[in-house]
């Protein structure tokens, strides 16, 4: 060896090695087939039969996407055209386009209004989705809810507008009684507000015309549209009651505690398909005689306690999972308990409940399709009913129930990359 | 250094905690038994004791960690109560440091020091961060500020713990086995930057197993066993001349080696 001096024991080296590459065999593709797909004779079986049944269903499934016919308006015209070849009626998508998005009965005039409403809800969602998002437009997250209503719903802008200011007067009188107790102000904030929309109803009733659209009744909406008002209102709603229910049982206040616990040991011990039926038949005894709400409205309450009581036990396990002495720092740092839940515990057990609380949000948007059983056209309701039973496309079940597969995945698999992204964001302790 | 730190001058009269016939049960079990403890303004006392002596539990009832059931514990005039107002009043003019740090790790060094002078004493942003600042600085470990506790060693966190108490200007400070839970070269560290607060006048009430501590700052030496203060005195008398037969044994256990 020339850059050592190989016959003395002492050794000094004079010429450092440079970096070399590693073989052909330990990097890149090579080696990542190698240790993947062809490690040992069963791992290369594997791969060989894996491939193989790929291969098969390509093949199978190429034809029929390929073939595809697009521009029919039936399932006889279609079968016409494709003359004993294999090959999909898409047709149905396109024809019936409208009728999977908004629901069969929704005014046909008016589609761009809950075209709209899901536009801005990209943009009303952004700055609670991304923290790099421009932090004025949660004044329009604010409003959101209250213009996607007028929207979809028609009718007089004066009746969200009246329930804006209620809800704002309510914020300003639990601000000015917080300081006395937080649980003060909690109560003289909803006084107000319901005292506030409550007086403030007979100003909408009075002049039902001002800044009008036409309204739309709850019956007429349906399609992808109503699984979409069903899962982002459910999901935005329960989130914040589930941790209010899992605080709620912690509570140290017997009464409060068990309320809590009756709430989700009830509701976990009931199947949503029940709540649906009680909110569909039997709700309505509940409520004072002649007040008649709406059907959206009740289906609402029931997919949100619903899931609110998991997410409340997602919550509780995150609670749980934080030592005490993140309690006892926060108290002894003379913290409130408002601000020591707010700051310093639910910022963590929040963080440790992510993927809880996502699965809990894909399973509730998912379990709004259950609304098609109480007679309500969701997208799985206006493909079971009245495009399958309708003449032109009796028995095209491949092409509908695919797209309603493929619009879902895509819906759930985005909330949970989205999850995924996020806990790597929030990741700041084991650095 | 020790000279300075041991002034008999640095005591005043004021009276800064005041605990009278103080018991506590832990269930059944009678964890504390008429405590009698006066702590004056300045005073630095270390509570030295065998495990499960309650120790820790005497410290944590002061800030209402742990609820006492009969007798009083006053607090810089205020006499501690169930009330929840009042407990976090005291809560903030008294420190703690804890064993484990407890330090918050979903938050920087800088805003750990900086969250409670901003909720709970209403300071302004930039006020409270140049107060964390003066005291990371003090702990000596400025250049950390914008790290995640998960990012700093045992010894490094225990003095953020103790500069996010002190950021609250506390008149009293608690330190409930600051050392227990650091490896032996990240102790010395820690107790430096206790005794540069002895040395300026601070309160302390300590639970520790630091003997050598002890000797050098305290004003007294309290020793506890099965919930009740056996004996107390100054450092030297205490270490050099115990009087109480379990004194003696746990001292001979405790510095025998």
């Amino acid at each position: 060896m020339s850059d050592t001096h190989a016959h003395s024991v002492a050794f000094v080296r004079e010429t450092m090695l440079p970096q070399q590459p590693p073989p052909v065999t330990e990097a890149g593709v090579v080696k990542w087939m190698r240790e993947n797909l062809f490690k040992g004779w069963f791992n290369t079986l594997l791969t060989v039969v894996s491939l193989y049944f790929i291969f098969k269903i390509v093949t199978g499934a190429y034809p029929w996407f390929a073939n595809g016919i697009w521009n029919t308006s039936s399932l006889a015209e279609c079968r016409d055209m494709l003359d004993g070849m294999t090959g999909a009626c898409f047709s149905v998508l396109t024809e019936r386009w409208n009728q999977l998005l908004f629901g069969f009965t929704y005014p046909r005039d008016a589609y761009w209004r809950p075209t709209l409403a899901f536009v801005l809800l990209i943009v009303a969602i952004a700055p609670v989705l991304y923290p790099k998002a421009p932090r004025n437009l949660l004044y329009f997250t604010a409003v959101y809810p209250f213009l996607a209503y007028w929207l979809i719903w028609g009718g007089t802008l004066l009746i969200p507008l009246m329930v804006l200011v209620g809800l704002v007067a309510g914020y300003f009188a639990f601000k000015q009684f917080e300081r006395q107790s937080f649980a003060m102000g909690m109560i003289a904030g909803l006084v107000s507000a319901v005292v506030v929309i409550w007086a403030g109803s007979i100003v909408p009733a009075s002049m039902p015309n001002v800044m009008a659209i036409e309204a739309v009744q709850s019956r007429d909406i349906g399609g992808f549209m109503l699984n979409m008002i069903l899962g982002t209102v459910c999901v935005s709603l329960s989130l914040p009651l589930g941790i209010m229910l899992a605080l709620g049982r912690q509570s140290s206040m017997p009464i409060i505690k068990w309320i809590c616990i009756i709430f989700i040991e009830f509701i976990r011990g009931v199947p949503l398909i029940t709540l649906l039926f009680v909110a569909n038949v039997v709700l309505a005894y509940f409520f004072p005689p002649g007040s008649n709400i709406d059907l959206v409205l009740r289906v609402i309450i029931m997919i949100t306690m619903f899931s609110s009581a998991y997410i409340a036990e997602v919550i509780r396990g995150g609670l749980a999972a934080l030592p005490r002495g993140q309690y006892e720092a926060a108290n002894s740092l003379g913290l409130d308990y408002a601000q020591s839940m707010r700051l310093i515990i639910l910022p963590q057990a929040l963080k440790i409940s992510i993927p809880g609380i996502v699965n809990v949000a894909v399973g509730l948007f998912k379990d709004t399709t259950l609304v098609s059983v109480i007679s309500m056209f969701d997208l799985v309701g206006m493909i079971r009913g009245p495009i399958l039973a309708s003449t032109e496309w009796n028995g095209v079940y491949w092409e509908l129930w695919g797209f309603a597969v493929f619009v879902f995945f895509i819906v759930c698999f985005s909330i949970s990359k989205y999850s995924q992204w996020l806990e790597r964001q929030l990741a700041t302790d084991h650095r | 250094m020790a000279e300075t730190a041991n002034a008999p001058m640095a005591i005043s009269d004021e009276v800064a905690i005041q605990i009278q016939s103080m018991n506590k049960w832990f269930g059944s079990f009678h964890v504390l038994r008429d405590i009698d403890l006066t702590v004056y303004r300045g005073e630095r006392i270390v509570i030295a004791g065998p495990s499960g002596s309650g120790k820790s539990t005497l410290i944590r009832c002061i800030n209402a960690l742990e609820e006492h059931q009969k007798g009083s514990i006053t607090v810089d005039g205020t006499l501690l109560s169930s009330d929840i107002k009042n407990i976090d009043t005291i809560r903030s003019e008294v420190g703690m440091v804890f064993q484990h740090f407890n330090l918050f790790p979903h938050l920087t060094i800088l805003e750990n020091c900086t969250l409670a002078p901003i909720w709970v004493r209403k300071t302004p942003k930039r006020e409270a961060e140049e107060t964390a600042m003066h005291f990371l600085e003090k702990v000596k470990i400025p250049e950390q500020a914008n790290k995640y506790p998960g990012q700093l060693s045992g010894g490094q966190q225990q003095r953020v713990a103790i500069a996010r108490s002190l950021c609250m200007k506390p008149r009293i400070m608690l330190f409930d086995e600051p050392t227990s839970a650091l490896d032996p070269e990240m102790i010395k560290e820690v107790l430096d930057t206790m005794v540069s607060l002895a040395e300026d006048g601070m309160t302390m009430i300590c639970v520790t197993h630091e003997m050598g501590f002890a000797r050098q700052v305290a004003h007294r030496v309290i020793f506890m066993d099965a919930g009740q203060i056996v004996e107390q005195n100054e450092p030297e008398e205490f270490f050099n001349n115990p009087q109480n037969e379990r004194t003696k044994l746990f001292l001979s256990q405790i510095l025998g080696h």
